[in-house]
């Protein structure tokens, strides 16, 4: 909401200044986001000529323009308009300037290659209308070059965030009214108003009967023999400084009123209205022309005013071109009139309509307005047009729904921290327009009808509050008590397994949680993928359900800029589906390149998978998983290479999957043009690692140290390729739990002067003796077990 | 009788003539060895007369003893001559840079989260989550923002279905209801994690992180609201003091509701947090709403208190000094490298937030 000192004092007798009044504002929660010296900014936008408008070279739909500015040199403007040609008067803005719509800034900027200085701008950039295709064409001549587009208001104007709840300070009354509850000035009466009024208004309007009807009252005047025109400079100044254009005499003065009372009008030209106005619901299919020169076409029920002929324009939001007021309308119809909110907002999304009078109408206008917008309209286009107004028409009735609040102070204190006299909560009150009345400690209020935010006590609560003050509100130390943990296992595991990954030289990145459906499908087991209604974009249009995807496409973009040795991870949500709650925490982290590349010290070599096995070992070690009953194998998913690649289970290879490795299936990386031949990864089921019932030092053993000497012997087999090496280990480690306490593979070798299908292994056994030492005896009889229990298993010979 | 100067003179000799190892353990021999001079002398004091036996024997003692201490120091010599020699060519360029190494680093947005944990755990507040994927209900309706309330026009929404039931949560607030439904007061949590609205510039993206700050008790009211953030402005931007505004606002689901900003300025082309002319806005607050308590099944006749939110990443971005809050989400290793932290940097109270 735009408004200015000066407009503020038509309500308001104060002496405070600008920034006192913004000051204020701000602290009773209508934040002053800007003040504005309305000519800064606006003295921008220059009438300017396009000498020629020329295909862009690198682009289809983009020209190229030489503008003359009136600077004496042409600049060179790239456009998107179709209407951009030559010989147009258009608006130009230079770098610099702020386009008032989307009150971006502009700079100088490369477009497909060729620098444009600026550019032209469209009616919709401008905040002049709702038409976003093409630039505004306008009709000057050579001398207006240079001139500045918008007239100068010259007065400083405020931008104030109003929100929701306060529709009543959509209008500079309103905003004014509080103001002057919190002192910094009074209210001023408004003028009565004395026309005369001596016939009735010609134009028969009804409101249909049916339900769903949008519209509650329609009250209009009828004005004949106007002389429409352009606005007196007061009027005009008034508009633009409300980021508007003016239009006519007629339209301005329907604006006016809408900003300063947040009173929404509508001008009918009355002669083109075929014989009277009905208002009800429209039939779908029916369309008409909208004053944005849009042709819309209504569902059914939505509220449409209409004459014999059809839709003349949509209640509340936007009407028509069929009877809107020309500079040659010579009898008009004035409308004031209430449309419920919910119909208002229905009809807007489904046809996207955004004006200021559905922003009005969507947030609750004064149903007691109708009157005094009527009249006030009517005054103003008498004033500047002149003519003879008719007797008001008011059609239909509202049903007074606000309730007589009550309000014990003692609440206020209770939920405020701080007590209010009564006396000043019934002043503040009154000035906010309640009707108060006392009774004992009670108050009981009647809120009043601008105020369709006050529904109960805690509004008032709040009210009160607000006029008063924040800053009066007391400051209350924390107390230090907790009622539980801060964190839960879960929780606790999360930032664990975090800072776990990290330490082992992963850099945590945080992805979106949606990613691109070409990729996510490549990592997924989904049945149906998740899709998003409104994606952002179309490479952002399904939840992920694999960590990998948004990972991979990270690393691609990395790798394309030559960084191509990587260690990512991340841990977050993954989507299993459409539901609350069905998504899961997962840790996924990526390896890609060399572990050691040009060094001096190592031999270059690739990350492999037994770099990422350990990392994941190692961090459910750490996470307090007992590694012993970490079973490995080679159960892998589709996006794993698959003789490259395992699983990692509690307990046995079907118990809990606590993880996969492995490298990406080189398909994928292909497919995905990662320009590496080298991607590993891991996926960590943070959701199955059991919460232990015990802490890590109750689940430890005793410590118990052998005082005899270790004894290590070494093995070596030729043994079918089929066995793995875990297998064998287990093997060994099953011979004597209590004696073999370590089997470490040294050497694993298949290939020449080993027969296919074979491999040798060699492993060294650790044997820690808890009561004695060791005999050469005892050695060779454990070792003798040793070979004998691999030989009967596997069927290996023993290699000397 | 032994001549056991003439024997002294010969066996140092003998030492005299040490090389290397080899000689050593040569003249080790002919001295100690089992023909050695000194054995064959000792395997004499058993012929000698009783008389001479004791004379011989401390002299042969004696001379064992020295030959002993030279021999030692003699091998000492050589070790330590050795190992000098060694030494000397034992040179290395210790500028070469050593093996390779792997850090990684947590995310500016993990290390801000834990920071924040720590302040709000150190005064009583416990975490709760809640799903990403929400329902109109729990995102909207049960926060008092009836369907067709313009208030939904502030959160651009994604949505799921197409009857716009299915929804990705537009702000931590949901996690409110949850934790009240399941639970009995009072209530003292927070709950941070990921929400997402349909908007991309620099300060905004379709994803970014938000905290929701929930007290319920029996005698909660505004001042322990301004209490309570008071505390964690200080201490999150590590400040001894700070100007705070909280300004009226609305929030459909907490009445009265605030905006608190906090004073800056800019000093040398970088923020100042907690001093100077200028505002900053930095969440959202005020008492939860009745009808709020009611739809999570707790009685507001007995019970009020206060709701927060908070955005992560825009504290993140204060506290660090980063510009862009697209750039979070771009996984750009260079960007990561530079703002990320180091995994041991776990942000505790008593360790100091941040280094």
């Amino acid at each position: 909401m735009i408004t200015s000192l000066s407009w503020l004092k038509n309500h308001l007798e104060t002496k405070a200044n600008l920034n006192e009044v913004a000051e204020r504002l701000t602290e009773i929660g209508l934040e002053v986001e800007s003040i504005k010296s309305s000519d800064s900014n606006s003295d921008n936008f220059i009438i300017c000529k396009i000498i020629k408008a020329e295909k862009h070279p690198n682009a289809d739909k983009l020209k190229l323009c030489d503008v003359d500015i009136g600077s004496g040199t042409l600049i060179k403007v790239v456009c998107g308009a179709q209407n951009a040609r030559d010989g147009l008067f258009a608006v130009y803005a230079p770098p610099g300037a702020v386009i008032p719509k989307t009150n971006m800034k502009l700079k100088i900027a490369k477009i497909r290659g060729i620098e444009s200085h600026g550019m032209l701008c469209s009616g919709y950039e401008l905040g002049e209308s709702l038409d976003k295709e093409g630039i505004i064409e306008l009709n000057k001549k050579e001398k207006n070059i240079g001139e500045k587009y918008f007239k100068s208001t010259g007065e400083k104007t405020m931008d104030i965030a109003i929100t929701p709840n306060r529709p009543d300070c959509l209008g500079v009354r309103g905003i004014a009214r509080d103001l002057a509850s919190t002192g910094l000035g009074r209210l001023k009466k408004q003028p009565p108003i004395k026309i005369n009024q001596k016939f009735k208004n010609p134009i028969k309007v009804s409101i249909k009967k049916e339900k769903g009807q949008g519209c509650a009252v329609f009250g209009s005047v009828y004005i004949k023999n106007v002389q429409n025109k352009e606005s007196p400079d007061w009027l005009k100044k008034k508009i633009i400084s409300l980021g508007l254009k003016p239009v006519s005499a007629i339209v301005d003065a329907t604006n006016y009123v809408m900003f300063d009372l947040n009173r929404p009008l509508h001008a009918y030209d009355a002669d083109k209205i075929d014989e009277e106005i009905i208002v009800r619901n429209s039939k779908k299919g029916e369309a008409f022309e909208a004053l944005d020169n849009k042709k819309y076409t209504l569902e059914n029920n939505m509220c449409a005013i209409t004459d014999k002929s059809g839709v003349l324009g949509l209640g509340g939001i936007v009407g028509g071109t069929r009877s809107g007021t020309e500079f040659s309308s010579k009898n008009i119809l004035l409308e004031s009139a209430y449309f419920f909110p919910s119909e208002i907002r229905k009809t807007s999304k489904i046809l996207n309509i955004d004006t200021d009078a559905k922003y009005r109408f969507e947030r609750g206008i004064d149903p007691n307005s109708i009157k005094l917008g009527l009249e006030l309209g009517m005054c103003m286009i008498l004033d500047l047009c002149g003519g003879e107004a008719s007797k008001f028409s008011i059609v239909g009735k509202i049903k007074d729904e606000r309730k007589m609040i009550d309000l014990e102070l003692q609440k206020f204190s209770e939920v405020i921290g701080f007590s209010i006299p009564i006396p000043e909560a019934k002043k503040i009150l009154n000035s906010l327009g309640c009707s108060v009345n006392t009774s004992g400690k009670k108050l009981k209020i009647l809120p009043p009808t601008w105020r369709p935010d006050i529904k109960e006590d805690i509004d008032l609560i709040e009210e009160l509050a607000r006029i008063k003050g924040y800053d009066k509100v007391p400051l209350i130390d924390p107390e230090k008590n907790n009622i539980k943990d801060t964190l839960n296992y879960r929780q606790k595991l999360f930032h664990f397994s975090q800072r776990s990954i990290a330490s082992k030289g992963y850099t945590e990145a945080v992805t979106w949680s949606f990613t691109d459906s070409k990729t996510d499908i490549l990592f997924s087991e989904l049945k149906k993928e998740i899709k998003l209604s409104n994606p952002i974009s179309s490479d952002l249009d399904v939840l992920r359900s694999s960590l990998y995807s948004n990972l991979i496409i990270g690393a691609k973009k990395n790798i394309h800029r030559n960084f191509e040795d990587l260690m990512m991870f991340e841990i977050g949500p993954v989507f299993k589906g459409s539901k609350p709650g069905e998504q899961s925490t997962m840790i996924g982290a990526i390896k890609t390149g060399k572990h050691s590349r040009k060094n001096w010290i190592e031999k270059e070599r690739n990350f492999d998978v037994f770099d990422i096995k350990n990392d994941v070992l190692k961090t459910l070690n750490e996470i307090g998983l007992d590694i012993s009953k970490i079973i490995v194998s080679n159960k892998t998913k589709k996006w794993y290479h698959p003789g490259r690649s395992g699983l990692i289970s509690l307990g046995s290879i079907n118990g809990p999957e606590l993880a996969y490795f492995g490298e990406i299936h080189p398909s994928i990386v292909k497919k995905l043009e990662l320009r590496t031949d080298n991607v590993l990864g891991f996926e960590i089921f943070l959701d199955n690692i059991p919460e232990s019932r015990k802490k890590i030092r109750e689940t430890k053993p005793k410590f118990v140290v052998s005082d005899y000497q270790k004894v290590a012997r070494d093995f070596a087999f030729l043994i079918d390729e089929k066995y793995s090496s875990g297998e064998i280990i287990s093997l060994v480690k099953k011979i004597d739990k209590e004696l073999i306490k370590n089997v470490k593979i040294f050497d694993v070798y298949q290939g020449e002067n080993i027969g296919p299908g074979k491999k040798s292994i060699a492993f060294n056994v650790t044997l820690e003796p808890k009561d004695k030492t060791l005999s050469e005896k005892d050695i060779d009889e454990v070792s003798k077990k040793i070979i004998s229990a691999v030989q009967e298993t596997t069927g290996a010979t023993l290699r000397s | 009788m032994e001549n056991f100067d003439q024997i002294e003179l010969n066996i140092l000799n003998k030492i005299k003539n040490i090389k290397d190892h080899n000689s050593y353990e040569l003249a080790k021999t002919e001295i100690f060895g089992k023909r050695g001079i000194i054995t064959e002398l000792f395997k004499k004091i058993g012929s000698l007369d009783q008389n001479k036996r004791k004379d011989f024997a401390s002299k042969l003692n004696s001379l064992k003893t020295k030959v002993i201490g030279i021999l030692d120091k003699k091998l000492n010599d050589f070790d330590q001559s050795e190992i000098t020699k060694k030494l000397k060519n034992e040179k290395i360029d210790v500028t070469l840079p050593g093996r390779t190494y792997f850090s990684g680093k947590i995310h500016p947005v993990s290390q801000v989260i834990d920071e924040v944990t720590s302040i709000f755990s150190e005064i009583g507040f416990s975490v709760e989550e809640g799903p990403d994927v929400e329902n109109e209900y729990y995102n909207f309706s049960a926060l008092n923002t009836p369907d067709n309330h313009p208030a939904r026009d502030m959160h651009d929404t994604f949505y799921l279905d197409h009857s716009k039931d299915l929804l990705l949560r537009t702000h931590t607030s949901p996690v409110q209801i949850r934790t009240m439904l399941k639970s009995k007061p009072p209530f003292k949590i927070i709950a941070p994690g990921r929400t997402y609205r349909h908007d991309s510039d620099q300060t905004h993206s379709p994803m970014f992180h938000q905290l929701e700050g929930l007290h319920i008790d029996k005698n909660i009211n505004m001042g322990h609201l301004k209490g309570c953030l008071y505390y964690f402005v200080k201490k999150f931007f590590e400040v001894e003091k700070v100007k705070i505004r909280f300004r009226p606002s609305h929030f459909p689901f907490t009445e009265p509701s605030a905006e608190v900003d906090i004073g800056y300025k800019i000093e040398d082309g970088k923020i100042k947090i907690g001093d100077g002319d200028k505002w900053l806005e930095i969440l959202g607050c005020g008492m939860v709403h009745p009808n709020v308590l009611k739809n999570a099944k707790v009685n507001p006749k007995q019970y009020q208190g206060y709701a927060f939110g908070v955005g992560i990443d825009r504290l993140a971005m204060l506290k660090y000094g980063i510009n862009d809050l697209r750039a979070f989400f771009e996984s750009d290793i260079r960007w990561l490298e530079f703002y990320g932290f180091d995994p041991l940097d776990v942000p505790t109270n008593y360790r100091g937030l941040s280094r």
